[in-house]
């Protein structure tokens, strides 16, 4: 049986999954549940300074975007940082890190870009005992409007000045948690490590309108006939944090910076992915919103298996094991060749590989009087449209040709030999070199 | 056991009128919103899908669907009406697992089809609930077209006919409209009067005129009709019941089928219609199955369907089969009456077992008998009473695919022409074809 066990910057906790900042970890009561349930951590939700609290709206919060049978796909929110007096969060921090010592707790803090806000709050959290911070530079609406959350997260400088001060006015660790909604991830995330952070966590929510009441021409969620831009979390975001991900992991700037994945992890299998591009702990939160803690049982048994399957014996022995292989286009070998397959015992019968691959691709199937549906290898570019339409999974793979086989689209032999964009003949800057 | 159901004889009132209403409440409740959008969740939208081509009148099922799907069953529902006027009913009596769901390639990947009829009643449903008819007549063309009967053949066809502007005049034998929708299919498939609601529905086209008992041969003759009107669609239905060629099967007790059926469509109060104890229904057919079913509701004791051939010759689908063995029907196979026993009534009928080689069907000469109080007799229904001028082959009248005959401006469909299944489907799509090719001759010889 695999060790779940995690250290991340000296933070101990029984597994990798904590619950990222958000309403499932405002209060004590919702994370003493998380902890009974079997979470390894937590990010206590984003304290402000002291003094009165922020005011959230009075109606809809969130709205989304589903899929088949209403399962939810993408989640949005415009609910500000916790809206509960500081003392009292800072009381429950303290007692809940008292009774799980073993679990991790860390603190999100956002409060306005004055250093003196900061010295203020880091001795106070201190004081709880908390295993670190996390520093809130993504929330993309109602904060960002008041110069913080993304506003800050937005703009590198102050995000290296604001760590800086943090990692002078307090001693544990320092998470940078970056905003998605930049154009390079990569900047903020060398802000970071310049302003001496420990590590970064992303993605924080990406700015969304997940729908328009047609009735009302109102975005929803609806505040008395009006709209206002949320973050967009869950499922349907997944793709984008784990590019974002993986640049951050693979740039020399920032290589071995620890990071902490963020963004639509719903099952083991999308942390154990998040994990392999070099996420040493995942943060959850919509899944939970989703179906509630008991996830977590899944979580933990799901990597666990798997990593046995794999003979991993604790998660350091494939965190980052997916980065090296992230690379860039101009580097994919343009001569290895693949095929779709379809195959016939699983196949049935519905056409849809067909319709999209006619109307839409290389018209590269074909189809029989009595439905059998055939790949034409003179045609088909192995897009893999086809494999991702099928409703039955592995009906349709991509199969390599083998070196030496003839590619019946190009009449030409597969090669051995790798080439890539920057060796192409076709390439005006490969010409250029010559 | 219910006192009543042990009670000897054909007695009435067997169970309660609250049992009587439950046992006949609809088979299948129908889908509410969420249900709908789950059950729609499920299609694949399908390339030239599979479902479409097993519908008899080609619903483009796929779209409805995913009108169902994006909130917009009104839409669906035209969809459906396009291709089938009576959509509604055949939501409801369709033998979708032998067409459309058997033909879904989910059923292919995990046996479950996607619930198409239930989904089809859902859209049609809320269409027919709210009151609007939702076409518009073209513009009238002075063209008069008799219609005779008013099934589903000569509904269909009267409604499309109504449609592209011509007068259609139905003349039906029966004192209401429906054809078998009304008087021939269980009663637990179409409740709360839905085949009179869908005739009155389909009716606001306007350009209808309909005259119920009116027969054919009796009060207007085909020849007349001929005269006085551009076209004649005939959709006259079986008339005749097949009798069974054994000795007592006239005795008091044994009855058809289809009047029995009839019979329990029209009566308001269920306590009035009697039953009996012991129950045979002989015959293979959805009809067998329909009275079988219907006589176990009433609260007979036992009731069997004889059928001479193997489980597999059976016309009613498995799903009808277990349907009826789910309530208690018992199936026997391979069984040939060969003699109904008793005085003046029927007491007992004796079987042969049967069997089948190269597919000739032979006596055993091994016998059984069953006691009984009533027969039911349901090994077919046949053409009755066609003009000679018009050419009928093996009891059936020759058509075209659109429904032409031989005889000039005569055209017939439903289950009294060839090329049917004799379900209200295929009836629905005869009928409609018929309309659109009579549509298309008149127009054009109105032009020259």
């Amino acid at each position: 049986m695999a060790d779940l066990t995690t250290e991340f910057l000296g933070i101990t906790s029984p597994n990798p999954f904590w619950l990222a900042s958000a309403p499932p970890t405002d209060k004590e009561y919702n994370v003493r549940r998380a902890f009974e349930a079997g979470w390894g951590g937590v990010v206590w939700k984003t304290l402000g300074a002291d003094g009165p609290p922020v005011v959230n709206v009075n109606g809809p919060r969130y709205g989304a975007i589903h899929g088949a049978d209403r399962r939810l796909l993408g989640l949005n929110n415009i609910e500000l940082i916790t809206d509960r007096p500081l003392q009292t969060n800072l009381e429950e921090i303290a007692r809940v890190k008292s009774d799980y010592p073993d679990r991790a707790v860390v603190v999100s803090l956002m409060v306005p870009c004055e250093e003196g806000a900061w010295k203020d709050i880091l001795p106070r959290v201190a004081e709880t005992g908390a295993d670190g911070i996390e520093l809130n530079f993504g929330c993309p609406h109602g904060m960002s409007e008041r110069g913080m959350g993304s506003a800050v997260g937005q703009v590198p400088d102050y995000i290296e000045m604001v760590t800086r001060w943090c990692k002078t006015h307090y001693d544990r660790p320092v998470i940078v948690k970056l905003t998605p909604n930049i154009t390079d991830i990569r900047y903020p995330a060398r802000a970071a490590r310049n302003g001496g952070a420990d590590a970064v966590s992303l993605i924080n929510t990406i700015s969304s309108i997940t729908s328009v009441n047609l009735d009302t021409f109102s975005p929803e969620p609806s505040i008395d006939g009006k709209g206002s831009h949320g973050g967009y979390c869950g499922p349907a975001v997944k793709p984008i944090a784990m590019n974002m991900v993986a640049e951050i992991a693979r740039d020399p700037e920032t290589l071995g910076l620890p990071i902490s994945g963020i963004g639509g992890i719903t099952t083991w299998r999308d942390a154990a992915e998040f994990m392999s591009l070099g996420c040493g702990t995942v943060q959850v939160c919509t899944a939970a919103m989703t179906y509630g803690f008991k996830i977590i049982d899944e979580l933990t048994t799901g990597l666990n298996r798997w990593m046995d399957d794999k003979e991993f014996k604790e998660t350091s022995d494939f965190v980052g094991r997916a980065v090296g292989n992230v690379t860039d286009w101009q580097y994919l070998n343009l001569n290895y060749i693949a095929k779709a397959r379809i195959d016939q015992e699983k196949c049935i019968q519905c056409g849809r590989c067909y319709a999209v691959c006619e109307d839409t691709s290389h018209q590269a199937i074909s189809i029989s009087q009595d439905r059998k549906f055939e790949v034409i290898d003179e045609e088909c570019v192995a897009c893999n449209l086809c494999v991702e339409v099928c409703p039955v999974e592995r009906c349709i793979t991509m199969a390599p040709l083998p070196i030496g086989a003839i590619d019946r689209r190009t009449g030409t032999k597969v090669s051995d030999r790798y080439l890539n964009w920057t060796m192409h003949e076709n390439n005006p800057l490969t010409k250029v070199a010559e | 056991m219910k006192p009543g159901s042990i009670a000897s004889g054909i007695s009435r009132a067997r169970l309660s009128l609250e049992e009587l209403h439950q046992n006949f409440a609809d088979l299948h409740s129908p889908f509410n919103q969420h249900e709908a959008v789950v059950a729609a969740d499920r299609c694949y939208f399908c390339y030239d899908a599979p479902c479409i081509a097993a519908c008899p009148t080609t619903i483009d099922i796929p779209l409805f669907i995913r009108q169902i799907q994006t909130g917009q069953p009104e839409n669906a529902a035209q969809t459906i009406f396009d291709q089938n006027i009576l959509g509604g009913m055949c939501a409801r009596v369709c033998p979708t697992e032998t067409l459309c769901e058997e033909a879904c390639v989910r059923h292919m990947a995990e046996e479950r089809p996607v619930e198409i009829g239930r989904l089809q009643r859902y859209a049609t449903d809320r269409v027919m609930q709210s009151g609007v008819h939702p076409y518009i007549r073209a513009t009238h063309t002075n063209k008069h077209i008799a219609v005779v009967g008013a099934g589903p053949a000569g509904l269909a066809c009267a409604h499309r006919l109504a449609l592209k502007g011509h007068d259609v005049h139905i003349m039906e034998q029966k004192p209401k409209a429906g054809g078998l929708n009304e008087y021939g299919i269980a009663a637990y498939k179409t409740v709360d009067d839905f085949a009179a609601t869908e005739v009155d529905w389909l009716m606001q086209i306007g350009g209808i005129q309909l005259t119920t008992d009116c027969m054919m041969g009796r009060d207007v003759f085909l020849d007349d009709l001929l005269k006085d009107y551009d076209a004649v669609f005939l959709s006259i239905g079986l008339g005749g019941v097949n009798a069974l060629p054994i000795q007592g099967e006239s005795k008091d007790g044994s009855v058809n089928a289809v009047d029995f059926i009839a019979r329990l469509r029209q009566i308001d109060d269920l306590t009035k219609l009697p039953i009996g104890r012991n129950v045979v229904v002989i015959g293979g057919g959805m009809t067998a199955v329909d009275a079988a079913v219907q006589a176990k509701l009433l609260g007979a004791e036992h009731v069997t369907i004889a059928y001479r051939r193997a489980r597999e010759a059976m016309s009613a689908s498995r799903y009808e089969q277990d349907l009826a063995t789910s309530r208690g029907v018992r199936l026997m196979f391979n069984v040939q009456p060969v003699a109904v026993y008793g005085n003046d009534r029927v007491a007992a009928v004796e079987f042969e077992y049967m069997q089948t080689d190269d597919h000739q069907l032979r006596g055993t000469g091994e016998t059984f008998q069953i006691e009984v109080d009533q027969v039911f007799k349901a090994i077919g229904q046949n053409l009755f009473d066609v003009p000679v001028n018009v050419a009928v082959t093996d009891g059936k009248i020759d058509v075209t695919d659109t429904g032409r005959t031989n005889v000039p401006n005569l055209w017939a469909g439903g289950d009294c022409a060839r090329g049917g299944d004799d379900l209200t489907v295929t009836a629905v799509a005869a009928g409609r074809d018929a309309a659109e090719d009579i549509h298309a001759v008149l127009m054009v010889s109105g032009c020259s």
